[in-house]
């Protein structure tokens, strides 16, 4: 494949590509946590909780970018 | 070279490193398939290093857990204190905050059995020795992707009977008829496809991966020190920091993913026995 100019696979570069929405999506999860433990740390377990669930979903995409470079190399 | 041992060079990842003519080699999936298979070589039951690994570590935890709690006494000694904080750990931190009191009794075996399996599974990939984790293999994190499956459709047949169950799961209710027409197969390809396999590979990939990076580092280290030379062995002290760093980093996501895997499969049951979904 030939983009401007470069030549290669692009799976090479498709984790970064992948990473780029789940790290997003990450952040967004664990700031959002952030605020709302500091306005009710008494909910903080329960959060927490909450959290690493939403991350576990989002995670999951930048893993699926992982495996297609297995897939598809 | 002859075909085994180009396997064998596979399998052990600093030769790999060294390669042929002081070249670096990338790790890449022959670190996981097609490693030289042990006992019972081309049968079935052929056992390589990683289902060696599995069973050595299940073997340990259940070895560890029987002299812990062999005699439990009210008030524990050192090894019944730390099985039963560990065990209160899923108890209070998973099943009883998602399941809640009358569920979560039922199903705290199965899912402490899950924490701890997965959490011996994983924490071989940073034990020396190991150095590699049971579930980066496809077919562990398959299985008990296949548990949760099972476990969840049971609980909620068992809770509201076939019919009840499918028309809760496929037919939410709240919403005018003709968006069922969308939302029916959404949930369908949700409910029964996509959520075992992505119990099993999100699993699968964060073992996997963390086992790359550390081979990656650790095999980068050896090529900057033996191989480059000069200058270049600098890199290499970086490297070999930051395998260490990701030698933590692996600790917390074993964990993490077994916890992860647990509460996911506890929240499944729990969208399949509640009543106001």
């Amino acid at each position: 494949m030939d983009i401007a100019g470069i030549t290669g696979n692009i799976a090479t570069v498709g984790y970064g590509l992948a990473a780029i929405g789940p790290g997003i999506g990450v952040g967004i999860v664990a700031g959002k946590t952030v605020e709302a433990m500091a306005r009710q740390p008494e909910l903080a377990g329960r959060l927490q909780t909450t959290m690493f669930l939403g991350i576990a979903f989002a995670e999951l995409l930048g893993f699926i970018g992982v495996a297609t470079y297995f897939i598809f190399v | 070279m002859p075909r085994s041992q180009e396997r064998a060079l596979h399998a052990d990842t600093v030769t790999l490193a060294a390669g042929e003519g002081g070249e670096f080699h990338a790790p890449g999936i022959g670190e996981f398939l097609g490693l030289p298979e042990l006992f019972f070589a081309d049968t079935p039951f052929a056992i390589d290093r990683i289902v060696m690994v599995r069973l050595i570590a299940i073997a340990i935890m259940l070895v560890l857990f029987y002299i812990g709690l062999r005699k439990a006494k009210r008030v524990p000694g050192h090894g019944q204190s730390l099985a039963e904080l560990a065990i209160d750990f899923v108890k209070t931190q998973i099943v009883d905050q998602v399941l809640g009191e009358k569920h979560g009794k039922r199903f705290l075996p199965l899912l402490t059995a899950m924490f701890f399996g997965i959490f011996a599974m994983n924490i071989t990939g940073i034990i020396p020795g190991a150095n590699i984790a049971g579930t980066s293999l496809i077919g562990m994190p398959l299985l008990l992707g296949l548990v949760a499956y099972v476990v969840f459709i049971y609980a909620g047949i068992k809770e509201h009977g076939a019919p009840g169950f499918f028309r809760a799961q496929l037919f939410p209710s709240g919403v005018p008829w003709p968006v069922y027409i969308i939302l029916t197969p959404v949930e369908f390809i949700n409910i029964f496809v996509v959520r075992p396999l992505s119990l099993a590979l999100r699993l699968l990939l964060n073992m996997m991966v963390g086992h790359l990076l550390l081979v990656l580092c650790f095999a980068a280290t050896h090529f900057f020190f033996f191989s480059a030379g000069g200058l270049y062995s600098l890199f290499g002290i970086g490297t070999l920091a930051f395998g260490f760093i990701f030698t933590l980093v692996e600790l917390a996501v074993a964990v993490l993913q077994a916890y992860v895997f647990t509460l996911l499969t506890a929240v499944y049951i729990q969208q399949s026995v509640s009543h106001e979904h």
